[in-house]
């Protein structure tokens, strides 16, 4: 997903003189095009991310279009009161990519995992929130963002994700994409974990359940138009997320539901209030929380027959 | 009129305004507004480039109050340089206003870059607007007025090696060294000194200056941008509450509110009345 996010980042310098890329130090070599492309719009800004939003929001500021990058919290809560305000305040179109977020980096330790960004950032006035589900989704979301006067929030994985999309058309912040149509239930998803909840969605169909997945690419704003449709249509809703089930995807759907006495069963798959202590792969941290697909499966499955 | 004594004559203008707004709307940093004036009516009467009527040109130069709690001073500034009616003032600190404590955002007010008040976040967004200068080939120069308190924030640190590493010198940071932050001397409260030394060890041009001396202060800034490629640090030595004999060097002024009696004395000593 990264090179991904690196390919497209250089297409559109080619293509949109504004764009300037800031880096925290990292990407060795991941930018080799894109600084050969556009020398003077590339910046290294070393490891001092509080800093390097601010310069993000000044540069923003004089008409240009910066997008900032590095390793999840250290772009997202490193650095949140730049964003609070020199970002979000000054409503200045920076837009902010944290790569490895959620468990990608679960082998680094939970000073690299990012289970909160979604949470706080969605807090922000001014600011969308995106969890693309795949490189097709972030390439759009890149572009999509570029064209809002606002700052724009992307959290992407890190490299090896499955391609969820073969091709993507109509693609807009905000709006949904459903990738499996069904009939009882809704799974939507944020992220890359969406490739555990296709898996869920299949050994679900099996036992007779038939499940839309849908990715919720957009947390902020949300696709109320979707729910709406989805609280009529299904008997439950599942949010799935790699992320704190605090505030995220499923956060926000419940206070939907709250804000307009929506009933709908939903339930929040996502990682509890707590630090992983233990180290190990991002498959093994999916596994202990529950997150993979056959797990899934079998706690949605308990769920729906409980309804 | 001798620039000198003009900027001099509207200095003492604009310490009588703040001190009577901080009267009648209780505004508080009062000292700390006293001790930045010459610095902010040397450059808005002297060496900025900017347009009043045009406060969003695009080549204008850029000046950051990174300390943002020195507004009430430079909102008088921005009013006296006709940025808007000196009447506009009169709301300060009313309920639905936008004149209070810190600058608010540039939509809301011409004349402001950036709304400040947060430490340590005015002279890296202001090393954005200078990057952009050099990105964009445009020839704009960025002002940041810093607090010496202020330098207590690792972000002025983090934004001083990032401006000399890409030597981007049309950056210019004036230190409001007044000795004081809010609780404390600033020398006891961190290692602040040598100042100097430090942003010299950092890749800057430094200039050491008294913050109160015009001809002081034209002669830093006419050296500025230097030819060597780095950007330029002015240390400007001044005194909390300056230009009132019985606010000067007393840090209760950092939250104190004169009452009338004070207020009259200061503009008799300013020679306002």
């Amino acid at each position: 997903m990264r090179n991904a996010f690196a390919e497209e980042v250089t297409k559109i310098a080619i293509e949109d003189k504004r764009l300037v890329l800031l880096s925290g130090d990292i990407g060795n070599k991941l930018f080799d095009k894109f600084k050969e492309a556009a020398p003077q719009r590339f910046y290294n800004c070393g490891i001092a991310e509080g800093n390097m939003m601010s310069v993000a929001a000044g540069l923003a500021l004089s008409g240009l279009r910066p997008v900032v990058y590095t390793i999840t919290p250290f772009t997202t809560t490193r650095c949140f009161e730049q964003i609070r305000v020199d970002v979000c305040y000054h409503k200045a179109p920076v837009i902010i990519v944290g790569t490895g977020a959620g468990l990608s980096y679960a082998d680094l330790g939970p000073t690299h995992h990012s289970l909160e960004d979604m949470a706080i950032l969605r807090t922000l006035p001014e600011m969308s929130v995106m969890a693309p589900c795949d490189s097709n989704e972030l390439r759009q979301a890149l572009r999509s963002a570029l064209k809002l006067d606002t700052p724009v929030y992307i959290r992407i994985g890190k490299k090896g994700e499955p391609d969820i999309h073969n091709e993507l058309t109509n693609f807009e912040i905000g709006k949904s994409v459903i990738v499996k149509s069904g009939k009882d239930i809704s799974l939507i998803c944020a992220g890359t974990i969406i490739s555990e909840g296709i898996e869920a969605a299949k050994l679900l169909e099996e036992k007779g359940i038939s499940v839309e997945v849908v990715s919720m690419h957009t947390i902020k704003p949300l696709d109320e138009e979707y729910l709406f449709k989805a609280a009529l249509n299904f008997k439950m809703i599942i949010s799935l997320e790699e992320h704190g089930k605090i505030g995220g995807l499923g956060g926000t759907v419940a206070e939907w539901k709250s804000n307009n006495n929506i009933t709908i069963n939903h339930q929040i798959l996502g990682t509890p209030d707590e630090f992983m202590h233990e180290v190990g792969s991002q498959e093994y941290a999916r596994e202990k929380y529950g997150l993979r697909g056959i797990k899934i499966a079998d706690i949605v499955y308990k769920k729906y027959q409980n309804l | 009129m001798d620039i000198k004594l003009d900027i001099e004559n509207r200095s003492k203008i604009i310490r009588s305004r703040i001190i009577e707004t901080s009267h009648k709307a209780k505004m508080p940093h009062l000292g700390s507004c006293l001790s930045c004036v010459d610095i902010l009516t040397t450059l808005y009467f002297s060496i900025l480039k900017v347009d009043a009527k045009n406060p969003k040109l695009q080549n204008r130069d850029r000046f950051i109050l990174s300390k943002g709690h020195g507004a009430p001073a430079l909102f008088q500034v921005l009013a006296m340089k006709g940025f808007y009616p000196i009447t506009d003032l009169d709301s300060f600190g009313e309920d639905g206003g936008v004149f209070a404590e810190h600058p608010p955002t540039p939509e809301y007010l011409p004349g402001i870059e950036a709304a400040t008040g947060s430490l340590g976040h005015g002279m890296p967004m202001g090393l954005g607007m200078a990057m952009a200068s050099k990105i964009s080939n445009q020839n704009y120069n960025v002002y940041a007025l810093l607090g010496d308190g202020e330098c207590n924030e690792g972000t002025i640190w983090e934004a001083a090696m990032l401006a000399a590493g890409k030597r981007i010198d049309n950056l210019c940071v004036i230190i409001d060294y007044n000795k004081w932050q809010a609780t404390d001397r600033t020398r006891d409260v961190m290692a602040f000194d040598p100042i100097l030394d430090k942003w010299r060890a950092f890749g800057w041009d430094t200039i050491e200056v008294d913050g109160h001396n015009v001809n002081e202060l034209l002669n830093a800034f006419s050296q500025f941008p230097s030819s060597n490629g780095k950007p330029t640090a002015i240390i400007a030595n001044t005194i909390k509450g300056n230009g009132v004999s019985f606010m000067e060097d007393d840090n209760n002024w950092h939250y104190k509110i004169p009452n009338a009696d004070e207020v009259k004395k200061s503009n008799i000593e300013l020679g306002i009345i």
